[in-house]
């Protein structure tokens, strides 16, 4: 069980940047060009604009038979490009890799699926093109439509598939791939709920079979699910390896830290922004900022915006969704609710203050979503806007807190016996 | 298991890169059978195009030949001269631009999955090849109408056809390699294709180059030098059996179909590590 399958040492990848060109590929003319001024010049004209990137840097690490690792990492950490090294598409700039086993890797849902080509037809060919040789597709093909379930469309060219059938016929063909060795990048985040189950099933069956499985996503619980061991990317680096449970809370950690609370520079938002929030931070009962809300004591959340309006914000509704690390939804607080809507709002800048009276979040980390609308408009509108923590508290007031595991609230409650 | 074992190390040749190639070899077949199947889909008159296209040609061709009196042999009807020249070039210049093309047409591919790479220019040409085969049909169709018996010469025809292969394949490799890079080649490749059409012996034949005194020695040199020379005297030879081949020129021509096919694969593999990270 223990025998390494995947050996990685030194490996390095980097990339020149050439801050003149704006496109990834060269015209010859630009060539032409600098190879003329260059001649001219004694050859170190373009020198000066190159800039090496990294992006894997010095990554040593073992992978044995059966594991199931976890790739974690904030976008741009590596991930992606240790799954294409790792599955030959590119070559690495150092270093070197033993793999000791058949390998297939899922970059991509339906890759060289053609539109042109029916249900029938792409299976074939992109079975192939995953690894697969002719006899298994043959002998998995009712396996494959079944679990696809677009039985009735098989002959229908795929461009006239529903987005929907699409990727369940593409996951499907990967799903029955049979290596030593399954490589995946965040393919799961596809297709609707039901399928997603059903895939995250099929994935933990081919694990259970004793395959390797190399798993990257963004979706922890997902990961919780499938993987035994993790590995933990950031900035092109292994940060951390180990258990997953420790890696996923090192990674938690490490984000909720590093998200900015400030909103003002944020880009990915929606709304017509006559309202922008620009700031969210945490207050005790003292009213002191403080790094953390603590179960069981007062405190406050409380939210900076600026009304660009340029006149009365009216019937200024917000709320604040709070989501666990898993990213589900676990409350909603709302003005609405608590029958609080801001009719007219005509400072320039304010603070909206959420108090709390008694905080009923358990410990750990939670991320957020900021909205808000005026007049039925959205105004302003922030999908994960950030993150905060929340420590352990004595919300019995016993000295006495939830072991951890146990959900993310504390109720409060009585026992009786009669 | 020990059989699977490979070893990702930076710029080292792979030893294993032709058995690969071999391993590969169904996906080489269902890269060219989509082709094949997706290249008239959509289209009123389907598989008719392989045979109207040289069909255009031939006529102009023909047409062209006979406006400017170009040299027959004896006995040979003009429009069989003219075919038996059109179809091979029809074939050589499609499969080249078509290959050259293929790896920029097939990106989503090169990023996210491994296979020899070459896999992909090479099963654009069998595509092409199929389309060939039923293009002969026109050469057939001529030979009854004008009762022409083909001579024994026409066993070598395979010979030749292999020749068109390894020239279509040798510089569609290297143009595929470089169109990763310099996308100009987009815009260059239909113009080799157009400028070959004129100095290839199509609308005239070889010996009105060769035997020709207005012409100087030089040229008559760098004329032999377009592999496509070799190509279209080869098939010219086979089926029509009456012209004899001129042979300095006709090895000059082949020495060089080679030599691209060498020279395409060479670099082809030399650039293939980098097509992932370029395209």
């Amino acid at each position: 069980m223990s025998k390494p399958i995947i050996t990685v040492e030194h490996l390095t990848k980097s990339y020149v940047l050439r801050h003149q060109q704006q496109e990834r590929y060269v015209a010859l003319r630009d060539v032409l060009a600098n190879k003329a001024k260059s001649l001219f010049k004694g050859g170190t004209s373009t020198q000066s604009t190159k800039e090496e990137f990294l992006a894997l840097n010095d990554l040593s690490f073992q992978i044995n038979e059966g594991d199931r690792v976890g790739i974690i990492g904030r976008n741009g950490a590596g991930k992606s490009t240790l799954l294409k090294v790792l599955s030959r598409i590119i070559t690495p700039t150092k270093g070197k890799i033993t793999i000791d086993g058949r390998m297939a890797s899922l970059l991509e849902v339906g890759t060289g699926f053609h539109p042109e080509l029916t249900g029938r037809e792409n299976i074939f060919l992109n079975g192939s093109i995953l690894g697969m040789s002719k006899k298994e597709i043959q002998a998995k093909f009712d396996e494959i439509v079944a679990f696809s379930e677009v039985e009735r469309f098989l002959d229908t060219p795929v461009k006239r598939y529903s987005s929907g059938m699409y990727v369940r016929l593409a996951f499907s063909v990967a799903a029955h791939l049979e290596p030593e060795i399954l490589i995946v990048d965040e393919v799961l985040a596809v297709g609707d709920a039901a399928f997603q189950r059903k895939c995250l099933g099929k994935m933990r069956d081919v694990a259970g079979q004793g395959r390797t499985v190399l798993f990257v996503s963004h979706n922890m619980a997902a990961i919780q699910n499938l993987c035994n061991t993790g590995l933990y990317l950031k900035k092109g680096q292994l940060l951390a390896s180990g258990n997953s449970n420790d890696i996923i809370h090192e990674y938690l950690k490490d984000a909720a830290e590093a998200h900015s609370i400030d909103l003002v520079d944020r880009k990915e938002r929606q709304g017509n922004g006559v309202l922008r929030f620009t700031k969210v931070f945490l207050r005790d009962a003292q009213g002191t900022t403080v790094q953390a809300l603590q179960s069981g004591s007062e405190g406050s959340i409380c939210i900076s915006f600026e009304n660009r309006s340029g006149g009365a914000l009216q019937n200024f509704v917000f709320s604040f969704g709070i989501d666990d690390e898993y990213g589900n939804r676990i409350t909603f607080l709302n003005n609405e609710l608590t029958n609080q809507v801001f009719n007219q709002v005509h400072q320039k800048e304010g603070e909206i203050q959420i108090h709390l009276p008694k905080v009923s979040l358990q410990g750990g980390h939670y991320s957020f979503t900021l909205f808000s609308s005026v007049q039925s408009e959205i105004a302003d509108y922030i999908i994960d806007a950030g993150s905060f923590s929340v420590e352990d508290g004595d919300f019995f007031e016993t000295g006495k807190i939830a072991p951890s595991g146990q959900g993310n609230f504390y109720m409060p409650h009585q026992f009786e016996l009669k | 298991m020990g059989n699977h074992r490979v070893v990702i190390e930076p710029h080292t040749t792979d030893k294993n890169y032709w058995k690969d190639l071999w391993k590969f070899r169904e996906l080489f077949y269902f890269l060219a059978w989509r082709d094949l199947l997706v290249r008239y889909k959509q289209t009123a008159i389907g598989v008719l195009w392989s045979i109207i296209r040289p069909l255009l040609t031939l006529s102009v061709m023909a047409f062209i030949g006979w406006l400017f009196e170009s040299n027959i042999p004896e006995g040979t009807p003009r429009l069989l001269l003219v075919a038996a020249a059109t179809l091979p070039w029809t074939f050589f210049s499609t499969a080249f631009s078509e290959s050259a093309n293929s790896l920029i047409a097939n990106s989503n591919l090169l990023t996210k999955v491994y296979f020899p790479r070459m896999i992909v220019p090479a099963s654009t040409i069998i595509v092409c090849l199929v389309d060939f085969l039923i293009s002969f049909a026109i050469l057939i169709v001529l030979m009854v109408v004008y009762q022409y018996t083909p001579s024994i010469n026409m066993l070598m025809l395979p010979l030749f056809l292999l020749l068109a292969l390894i020239t279509a394949l040798g510089s569609g490799l290297y143009i595929a390699a470089l169109n990763v890079k310099y996308r100009d080649f987009r815009y260059i490749v239909p113009f080799i294709v157009q400028f070959g059409l004129y100095i290839s012996p199509i609308a005239f034949s070889s010996q009105d180059i060769y035997q020709s005194e207005r012409i100087p020695e030089i040229i008559k040199w760098i004329y032999s030098m377009n592999p496509m020379v070799a190509v279209i005297d080869g098939f010219r030879w086979s089926i029509l059996g009456t012209n004899d081949l001129y042979l300095p020129g006709f090895f000059i021509s082949s020495a060089i179909s080679l030599f691209l096919l060498f020279f395409g694969i060479y670099y082809f593999r030399k650039t293939e590590k980098s097509f992932a990270d370029v395209i």
